[in-house]
């Protein structure tokens, strides 16, 4: 790196300019704590990583694909016949699950640490609308190869939106592009998966940044209880960027290996006169959603227990996401405790109806 | 190790020869892993996206079409074909005679048109004109000749090969 101690007539020339060495002092200041639950800082960067990952997996692909009526051909192409073909897809699919699990590794670390109160509110509003779109970029891209199980799990994820009162069924028909999942369907989440999500997602994940550098990572309250000198940091450059790039690269490496060990399957051409697959069930994160809707019809049967699934998860959905405004007190504040009881039950119910959709997939 | 002996590293502060070793050892393992994560990534999207180069290789690897029913192409007419990869022409010329030629200008690689009032091969592109009988480059920008196919006629259709 150059620096000031050695003057090179290029770097003052650019640095005039673009004001290199403000940042550089920036670089320099910044620290990260050091505790006893410094790892779960490493999570946010590995899901960046793995969006990264995304992109350029994305691209790749996007060399190859049709949407449309030659969806499923180009990906069989892509999968059997382009070199390599099937480890990029196979990675592409990877870090996609990857992601969506390192990003809620990263949402309830944050959550346990407090890392969402004042002045990081934004911080954890933006990554919520960024975990939001993200599930889309899965629920979308799913989709894209138009096999047999991409086209019913699209096909019953939609029926959700149906059971939302008076603009369900226009909302469902507008997503598909007609009544029925089709080749329309595919383009229009083409469109949605490689050109708005990604508008929407790129500048949004700036902001989140951008916010972790203002406010530099938070430290639990039980760091923060503790008087300013007995509190450790380390300084960010370059000793906790070389811990993040070392976690990227074990990243690299889980994916590679999954990757290729377990390549992503093709199933067989989607066909709507074909009887749907015996086993078929959404991805691992939408089941816990999807079991839920499916528990609460059993109590409620008919359109009141889908209305009632919807609005209980709305606003679980609702009071997670304004919890920096409800959880604003000191640690020891009864609505930290109540906030901490909060996230437990959640963690609880999202694995406990996790496991038993699996469990009861025939 | 050898690098040792090479003075040429310029180190901020006095080390011991040790210190300097292991160091040395270890940003050379760096360099060699970073070298092989890099080309183990590079080679297989490189593969990829030659794809579709590499099956062009195997299809220009034609030496003959058979160009089925041709043979009762009128006369003063034209029949486009691919040879391969390549667009080709087949030329049935009012005197009867056969004539097939690669269709890709020697130019700049446009599609040249037979055009049987004049009967001549013209290029669009640039005015290029090329002889319809031998493919010699008659006037303009062409500098070769476009390459002829040897053609055999029969009753089922009309052999092209590579002469």
């Amino acid at each position: 790196m150059t620096s000031k101690t050695t003057p090179s007539t290029v770097y003052d020339w650019v640095d005039e300019r673009l004001g290199l060495s403000e940042l550089a002092a920036f670089a320099r200041h910044k620290t990260v704590p050091v505790h006893s639950q410094a790892f779960w800082y490493y999570w946010g960067g590995i899901s960046l990583f793995l969006f990264l990952v995304q992109c350029f997996t994305g691209v790749l692909l996007l060399v190859y694909y049709r949407p449309g009526a030659e969806a499923y051909e180009s990906v069989r192409q892509i999968t059997f016949v382009m070199h390599f073909g099937w480890l990029i897809r196979s990675a592409h699919a990877w870090s996609a699950n990857l992601m969506i699990f390192s990003i809620l590794v990263h949402m309830f670390s944050v959550y346990f640490m407090k890392a969402y109160r004042k002045p990081r509110e934004f911080g954890w509003l933006s990554g919520m609308v960024l975990l939001g779109i993200a599930s889309v970029f899965g629920f979308s891209g799913y989709l894209l190869p138009m096999d047999e199980l991409s086209y019913f799990a699209t096909k019953v994820g939609l029926q959700i939106p149906m059971a939302i009162p008076f603009v369900g069924e226009a909302l469902a028909n507008m997503l598909r592009g007609g009544p029925d999942v089709s080749e329309f369907t595919v383009q229009r989440f083409f469109a949605l998966h490689v050109v708005v999500l990604p508008a929407l997602f790129l500048p949004l994940l700036a902001f989140h940044l951008w916010l972790v550098q203002r406010h530099g990572n938070a430290s639990p309250p039980s760091e923060e209880a503790k008087p300013a000198n007995k509190r450790k940091s380390i300084p960010f450059m370059p000793n906790f960027l070389r811990k993040d790039l070392a976690m990227w690269l074990i990243s690299l490496n889980i994916l590679a290996l999954l990757a290729s060990v377990f390549p992503w399957a093709l199933g067989r051409q989607a066909d709507s006169l074909v009887p749907a697959p015996t086993g078929i069930h959404p991805e691992w994160y939408f089941m816990s959603p999807f079991e839920m809707l499916k528990l609460l019809g059993s109590v409620l049967p008919g359109e009141a227990g889908e209305i009632a699934g919807i609005l209980l998860f709305t606003i679980g959905i609702v009071l997670w996401i304004l919890i920096p405004f409800y959880d604003t007190g000191k640690p020891s504040g009864q609505r930290g405790r109540a906030a901490h009881y909060f996230g437990l039950l959640a963690v609880f119910a999202l694995l406990a109806t996790t496991v038993i959709g699996y469990w009861t997939i025939r | 190790m050898s690098e040792l002996t090479n003075p040429a590293t310029i180190v901020q502060e006095p080390e011991t020869p040790g210190e300097q070793a292991t160091r040395r050892a270890f940003l050379a393992a760096a360099g060699a892993a970073g070298l092989l994560y890099t080309a183990a990534l590079a080679y297989p999207i490189y593969r990829y996206l030659a794809s579709p180069e590499e099956m062009a290789l195997s299809a220009t690897a034609v030496t003959e079409v058979t160009l089925k029913d041709a043979q009762k192409l009128p006369l003063g007419s034209v029949l486009m074909f691919k040879f391969g990869t390549a667009p080709a022409m087949l030329i049935h010329h009012a005197d009867g005679r056969w004539i097939a030629l690669t269709a890709v200008c020697t130019h700049l690689g446009c599609t040249v048109q037979y055009e049987p009032q004049a009967d001549r091969i013209h290029c669009a592109c640039h005015g290029g004109v090329y002889n319809a009988y031998t493919g010699a480059n008659v006037s303009g920008s062409p500098p070769k000749p476009l390459k002829l196919f040897k053609t055999a006629v029969n009753d089922a259709g009309v052999e092209v090969a590579r002469a």
